[in-house]
């Protein structure tokens, strides 16, 4: 299964949601305002980095280049382009958006 | 001449998920361009707005970073962040912009408009404001 998240983590609680309510070996793609979870140093990289040991996390590039994080993407969580996008959604049986 | 008025711009969201930011950089040169008192404060999420090194060719919208450097022309020099805000979120001064005005009085002088502030000195310039407009 793949969850969407595109809100920020220090605005919005759909982060902490979807880690709550996604089971192991899932997918979760990071967008839009939701991209700053996938930076590290920050209030919430070690729910990130924890839930990377279960479930494969994933950021989108342009939404990461557009806010400048590019630099600051927490190792092993994968950027991947609007193609790679359509791929996480064709391979995976359902999709939930956390908005 | 009317009197001039301390104008607080207040800015708490991140930049291209929501129009907010736009909308209060727009909001603020209208404002600049009327002689007024502006100051202007990113706080929570708003600290994204001034991050430097964006780049947004892949979402196919119009950049606006560059405006926020033309702000020292437009005499806008007190730009406060909130140091609880930027720590929260990994940052520091150096990844934001280095945003200048030129000082008149000291041969134009290049000078930082940026101020990382508390939360508690942030509180005193909010209260000090005349007209507060929130984005």
């Amino acid at each position: 299964m793949l969850h969407t998240v595109n809100k920020s983590p220090f605005e919005k609680d759909s982060l902490a949601a979807c880690l709550r309510m996604s089971k192991d070996g899932c997918a979760i793609l990071l967008i839009e305002d939701a991209v700053y979870a996938a930076t590290d140093g920050t209030a919430v990289s070690d729910q990130i980095k924890e839930a990377m040991k279960t479930k494969s996390v994933y950021a989108l590039k342009p939404d990461v280049d557009a806010r400048g994080m590019s630099g600051k993407v927490i190792d092993g969580i994968e950027l991947i382009d609007y193609a790679g996008f359509v791929s996480l959604v064709a391979d995976q049986n359902s999709t939930q958006s956390w908005l | 001449m009317s009197e001039i008025k301390k104008f607080l711009y207040v800015n708490r969201k991140a930049p291209y998920g929501t129009i907010y930011a736009w909308e209060s950089l727009e909001v603020v040169l209208i404002g600049a361009a009327f002689d007024q008192d502006v100051t202007l404060a990113f706080v929570d999420d708003g600290v994204y707005q001034i991050v430097k090194g964006t780049d947004t060719a892949g979402i196919e919208m119009k950049n606006f970073s560059p405006t926020y450097t033309a702000l020292g022309d437009y005499d806008i020099k007190k730009i406060y962040v909130e140091k609880e805000s930027l720590e929260k979120r990994g940052l520091t001064v150096d990844d934001l912009l280095d945003l200048k005005w030129e000082d008149e009085d000291e041969d134009w002088a290049e000078k930082d408009s940026i101020h990382v502030v508390s939360s508690a000195e942030l509180a005193d310039i909010m209260d000090d404001a005349d007209i507060t407009l929130s984005f």
